[in-house]
């Protein structure tokens, strides 16, 4: 389902290389967990070594002062084990997690910035899955994996070169070893890291789902769908289970495989050693101690199996987190961009154009309009008009495609948006609240909303309800606002757009949902606003036009008219078949049956 | 089973379903309730490959046997293969032990494989019947659960937790099996070998025994914190982006950005409270079988030195004790996992024991062909049992009427819609279409009997056409298309890029709100129930669209029951009965001719709503 799917073992090995300055800050960290790593292991391989020696020297010579010397080693080397782990371990639980929280931070950091253009096409499902279990991955590998490779690559290398001193024929065979070790691991890179990117794909599908069955249950219950979205889940679930069988089949293999070299290894060597010993090449004592150190060798080997593995999904992980990161705002301060101060409220259009991004035709095209500061201008066209596309315009939630809207004069994409933000309110048609108490939901951004400014805006969208809530302005509101009503949202949306006065005030339908004395109420108060504020209201209704000085009328992307509500009902037929209250036009009618 | 313990019904309430979700601190008995019943649920899922199970044991054993052979093998070809040689015999049994060695190796690497592929096959099983399990469940929850469990919660329960199930699974099993059978026959064998010696081993058991006690205790509570704040992470990350139009424009980034991190930094803080465990844990493990290995030596030595012990013993004590202790810190690392899976297990186990407030029928009475005749016998209902919104309605609609439903704001005309389309149940009386109880009846047999349209005309992401054939998924494409058109819909959807393929994206961002109710409607109509319910469907439409689909609903409707509430009184003009409400009360019913020639709150409504329009 997201756009660009595919997978090179270089691109992504290039994006998890990039993760390193998520690293940076605590090479100091690294150095020590690898360092205490190695120490665990020398420790580990010792402390068998020190027992042999125990055998071989004080308990055959009948030395007790020697006994107390080794045995005494033999429990340090264990202590050091012990304490070393506990470092190791200590300090990656500050380090790597300050690091997952830090690439998350900024993951989230990012979505915000980037424009709803992104966002109407981005799953919520996908986002969700690379913040939590991609950015996981990724830790799990830079934090343990990483450390681990290096100290297996250390540990394989020095007992290598000691095998090679000892007796360099099969020292050599050792070395040769390390050919199809790398030979499968190439072929397994290239088949693994095509598996591991569509598993993650498929969980961010199936979070996809979930998501969007869990927002809309009361769809699914309407209409007694829970079968078909069911369905739909289980789906993906069966690719996922699919995916991630493929995986295990990889896996299988190459685990088997690296299971299996070490061990003809030691076979081999058993041979050739003791074929070597037997021609007087090689002495007993050494062929035992080179057997020993081989078996030495099979762990790191073996390992070397699962830290591949995570390497390849972490890999592929930050493939996907770069592909949010590498997307660039589209909508943001321009350089030089400066803050547009108290606005007078000179709205005006210039030959706008707007085409959503990807699309092959423009929404809207030569909008050329006027708002004076203090006037209010409706706007009125049919469904699909792109009534909705010029609002959004105004606060650049979408940036114009040509033409430019200017705000006092000033171009809106030379201010700052923080500063065109505060100026311009949008009450959108889509309530969207969040759960949160009544009053952040009301105030969202200006965090320094007064209480008697949010007593005025409350007033204003009549929503005095919010003050009977269970604990008042500080009731959570449930997710989407689920426990008020259609109209009781509309009007926190109202009043969230009305607070603190802003310059521009944008209305996107603002009363559909409101019962007739409600609405009533609500155009009485809002007329006292818009009377000092520029404004542009959507409307679909004539009591919404009633409150505009003037109205635009918008019909197939453009503007075909602009005057008061009268003069437009009187002048243009077009206008009088949208908002005419009386259903005798069977011409629409009849065109709509076509 | 309850036998086992005794104490679990007197929490049973407390704990049952998804009410421990926010309790962390939870007491012994409770934990050991939320253990018993997560453990319940992983042995069920675990079931139906019992045999699987086995076939890994076996396959686990025999490739540990095929490793034990190694050392054997070694010896055996120093010992025996080198002195041939030495002595002109040839390389015979050197030979021969290469061969046996790399079959034994070829042996060990096909188990190996065979163990990983079979379970892997197991685990990705059980995560699917699990995700199949909590989805299907959670679908089948009531709205009034829906309503406080945030569809963030849900997506971690069915993502994160199920990852972290999946996490355990990943988790070598072949380490549990090698592990239990490695201690207890190596234990056993160290007793034959020697038993003062071996009492020195078991002096460690209690200090083992102890350690792993401490850090269950203890991190289940931290995994429980761990799975309690990704939930809000996810919670908040989700909701935030989802809303990211109000966000931006009210510049709330800032202010998401401190709670994400604040979130964020909770997630973290668990996650360290249960690594720093693990610190201890792990290392500790080793210590004690480091420090066991070495006082073995020392004594074990000392008692070599006194004539008292064969070196030889000591040798093979010393070799047993290092594969006795190995697969500890295997155990350990396991465990660890195990922990982390069971707090997801003890959120999951939950959510699959919450009970639907709105349960289906035991034994569902069938309605084959609806007619649609209405009835509300003293309906009394409430979201909160201490203010009825319903104090005690009846109502009573015959088949194929069309009634509207007026009222202010909070009068409870939405409820009334609610509790007809069956997302709540009356807490007193019943609600019925054909005489029949809809709790008596199956889901199919009730969505064909009712469909509900509500102003929030939710789409999702895919292509217009499978947003409208939800409404019958079995409709072909011209009966989605006619069903378009009959709504007036069909114009807008030819008009966009790819027509009905159009993607409207996610939560159909594509459309506009007046365009994506109209997309509902086709739906709805699609969907041809037997009674129709219209809650403000209508409210994002233009006049000329809302006229066409009031065209349209006179031909829809003539032959179903409906129920529509508009705040738009045109919606009147085609209805045959209104009905106003108060306070959850009808307190004008009639036709819409005689309610305007009444001096009643319908005409005074009436009266507003025609000056509007001008």
């Amino acid at each position: 389902m997201s756009e660009d799917r595919s997978t090179s073992n270089k691109g992504s090995l290039h994006s998890l290389w990039r993760m390193r300055s998520y690293l940076r800050p605590y090479i100091g960290q690294m150095t020590v967990m690898g360092i205490a790593a190695l120490v665990t292991v020398g420790a580990e391989l010792a402390i068998p070594l020190v027992s042999q020696r125990v055998i071989d020297g004080p308990l055959a010579d009948g030395d007790s002062s020697g006994l107390w010397w080794l045995g005494g080693l033999a429990l340090l080397l264990g202590v050091l084990e012990a304490v070393f782990g506990f470092v190791r371990r200590w300090v990656q639980s500050f380090c790597m997690l300050d690091m997952e929280t830090a690439i998350r931070n900024d993951l989230y950091a990012h979505l915000q910035r980037l424009p709803v253009a992104y966002h109407d096409r981005a799953q919520t499902g996908q986002l969700v899955t690379r913040a939590t279990s991609d950015i996981t991955t990724i830790r799990r590998f830079l934090g343990f994996g990483l450390i681990f490779l290096v100290v297996n690559v250390t540990l394989f290398t020095v007992v290598t070169i000691y095998l090679l001193r000892l007796y360099w024929p099969l020292g050599l065979l050792v070395v040769l070893s390390a050919v199809p070790v790398a030979y499968f691991t190439l072929i397994f890179e290239r088949e693994y890291i095509v598996a591991s990117r569509r598993c993650q794909d498929l969980q961010g599908d199936v979070a996809t789902v979930v998501e969007e069955a869990a927002v809309g249950i009361r769809i699914v219950k309407a209409l007694g769908r829970r079968r078909t979205i069911g369905g739909r889940f289980l789906h993906e679930s069966r690719q996922l289970r699919r995916a991630s069988l493929v995986k295990v089949r990889i896996l299988a293999k190459f685990w088997a495989i690296l299971d299996l070299v070490p061990q003809v290894l030691l076979a081999l060597v058993l041979l050739i050693g003791a074929l070597a010993v037997a021609a007087g090449d090689l002495t007993l004592g050494s062929l035992v101690a080179f057997v020993s150190l081989v078996v030495l060798l099979a762990w790191p080997i073996e390992a070397l199996g699962w830290i591949l593995a995570i390497g390849q999904e972490s890999a592929t992980a930050a493939d996907r987190l770069y592909e949010v990161f590498d997307t660039e705002p589209m909508i943001a301060d321009r350089p030089g961009a400066h803050d547009l101060g108290a606005a007078r409220g000179l709205l005006r259009f210039e030959g706008v154009g707007f085409r959503f991004p990807g699309a092959d035709r423009d929404v809207l095209h030569g909008i050329d309009l006027t708002v004076e500061p203090g006037e209010t201008v409706a706007i009125v066209g049919a469904t699909g008009s792109g009534k909705t596309a010029l609002t959004a315009l105004v606060p650049r939630l979408y940036d114009v495609s040509s033409g430019r809207i200017t705000l006092d004069g000033t171009d809106i994409r030379d201010v700052t948006l923080t500063s065109l933000r505060r100026a311009v309110a949008t009450a959108f048609e889509d309530p969207t609240l969040f759960s949160a108490s009544a009053r952040e939901n009301l105030t969202l951004g200006r965090l320094d909303a007064t209480d008697a400014e949010i007593a005025e805006a409350i007033s204003v969208a009549q929503a005095d309800f919010v003050y009977d809530l269970p604990w008042g302005l500080a009731t959570r509101i449930g997710e989407q606002g689920l426990s008020l009503s259609g109209g009781q949202r509309q009007r926190l949306a109202l009043a969230r757009a009305v607070l603190g006065r802003p310059s521009v005030l944008v209305l996107d339908d603002p009363l559909s949902a409101l019962d007739i004395h409600t609405e009533g109420l609500v155009e009485e108060a809002l007329r006292r606003v818009l009377a000092a504020t520029t404004a542009l209201v959507v409307a679909h209704r004539p009591s919404t036009v009633l409150l505009a000085d003037r109205v635009a009328l918008l019909e197939g992307g453009t503007i075909t008219a602009v005057g008061t509500h009268h003069e437009l009902l009187d002048r243009v037929p077009a206008y009088r078949q949208i908002l005419s209250a009386e259903s005798d036009s069977d011409e629409v009618l009849a065109g709509g049956r076509r | 089973m309850t036998t086992q313990v005794p104490d679990v019904g007197a929490y049973d309430r407390e704990w049952r379903g998804v009410s421990a979700e926010d309790a962390e601190q939870i007491s012994t008995a409770g934990g050991v309730f939320l253990r018993e019943r997560s453990r319940r649920l992983l042995a069920d899922l675990a079931r139906p490959h019992k045999r699987s199970l086995w076939l890994v044991a076996v396959a686990v054993v025999l490739q540990n046997a095929a490793g034990m052979a190694g050392p054997y093998l070694v010896s055996v070809g120093i010992d025996r293969g080198i002195p041939e040689m030495a002595a002109g015999e040839g390389p015979r049994t050197l030979l021969l032990v290469f061969a046996v060695f790399m079959a034994c190796a070829i042996a060990q690497g096909g188990l190996r494989w065979m163990f990983f592929l079979i379970s892997g096959r197991i685990g990705q099983a059980m995560l699917f019947q699990l995700r199949r399990r909590v989805f299907t469940h959670l679908q089948g929850l009531s709205l009034s659960f829906h309503e406080k469990y945030t569809s963030g919660r849900v997506i971690s329960r069915l993502t994160s937790d199920v990852e972290t199930i999946g996490e355990l699974l990943d988790e070598s099993l072949d380490e549990l099996v090698m592990a239990v059978l490695s201690i207890v026959s190596i234990g056993v064998i160290l007793l034959v070998l020697d038993a003062p010696l071996a009492l020195v081993v078991l002096l460690s058991f209690p200090l083992l025994i102890l350690l792993f006690r401490w850090f269950r205790k203890h991190s289940a509570l931290s995994y429980r914190r761990t799975r309690e704040t990704i939930a809000l992470l996810i919670v908040q990350f989700a909701e935030s982006l989802g809303g990211i139009r109000a966000v931006q424009a009210f510049r709330r980034e800032p202010r998401n950005q401190e709670i994400f991190e604040s979130v964020n930094g909770d997630y973290k803080l668990a996650n360290r409270r249960a690594w720093k465990l693990i610190a201890w844990f792990e290392p500790g493990i080793i210590l004690l079988g480091n420090l066991t290995i070495g006082a073995v030596l020392l004594y074990g030595g000392f008692r070599v030195l006194d004539g008292e012990l064969e070196v030889g013993v000591l040798v093979a004590f010393l070799l047993y004790l290092r594969r006795f202790f190995a697969p500890m810190e295997d155990l350990s690392v396991l465990y660890n996992a195990f922990q982390a899976a069971t707090a997801a297990l003890e959120k999951l186990s939950g959510v699959l024991e919450e009970v639907p407030s709105v349960p289906p029928p035991a034994q569902p009475r069938p309605l084959p062909r609806p007619s649609g005749a209405v009835g509300f016998d003293d309906v009394r209902f409430g979201y909160r049992s201490d203010s009825p919104v319903l104090p005690r309605l009846s109502l009573s609609i015959p088949a194929g009427q069309t009634v509207a439903l007026v009222g202010a704001t909070g009068a409870g005309k939405s409820t009334l819609a609610r509790l007809l389309a069956r997302f709540y149940d009356p807490v007193e009386g019943s609600v019925n279409v054909d005489g029949i109880d809809l709790r008596a009846l199956a889901d199919d047999d009730l969505r064909r009997a009712v469909v509900m349209v509500t102003q929030e005309s939710f789409l999702f992401s895919g292509t217009v056409a499978a947003n409208i054939a939800l409404g019958r998924p079995s409709a072909s494409r011209a009966e989605i298309e006619d069903a378009a058109r009959a709504i007036g819909a069909d114009e807008f959807i030819r008009a966009l890029p790819e027509g009905y393929d159009t993607d409207v994206r996610r939560r159909g961002g594509r459309l506009s709100a007046g365009q994506r109710q109209l997309v509902a409607f086709a739906r709805a109509f699609l969907a041809d129930p037997a009674v129709l319910v219209l809650d403000e469907a209508t409210s994002s439409l233009d006049v000329p669209s809302e006229r066409l689909v009031q065209r349209a609903l006179r031909t829809i409707l003539t032959d179903r029951t409906a129920v529509i509430i508009a705040h738009r009184l045109s919606t009147v003009e085609i209805a045959d009965r209104v009905l106003v409400m108060s306070d959850g009360r009808i307190v004008e019913d009639g036709s819409p001719a005689d309610l305007i020639g009444d001096a009643g709150a319908f005409a005074d409504l009436h009266q507003a709503w025609r000056d509007s329009l001008i």
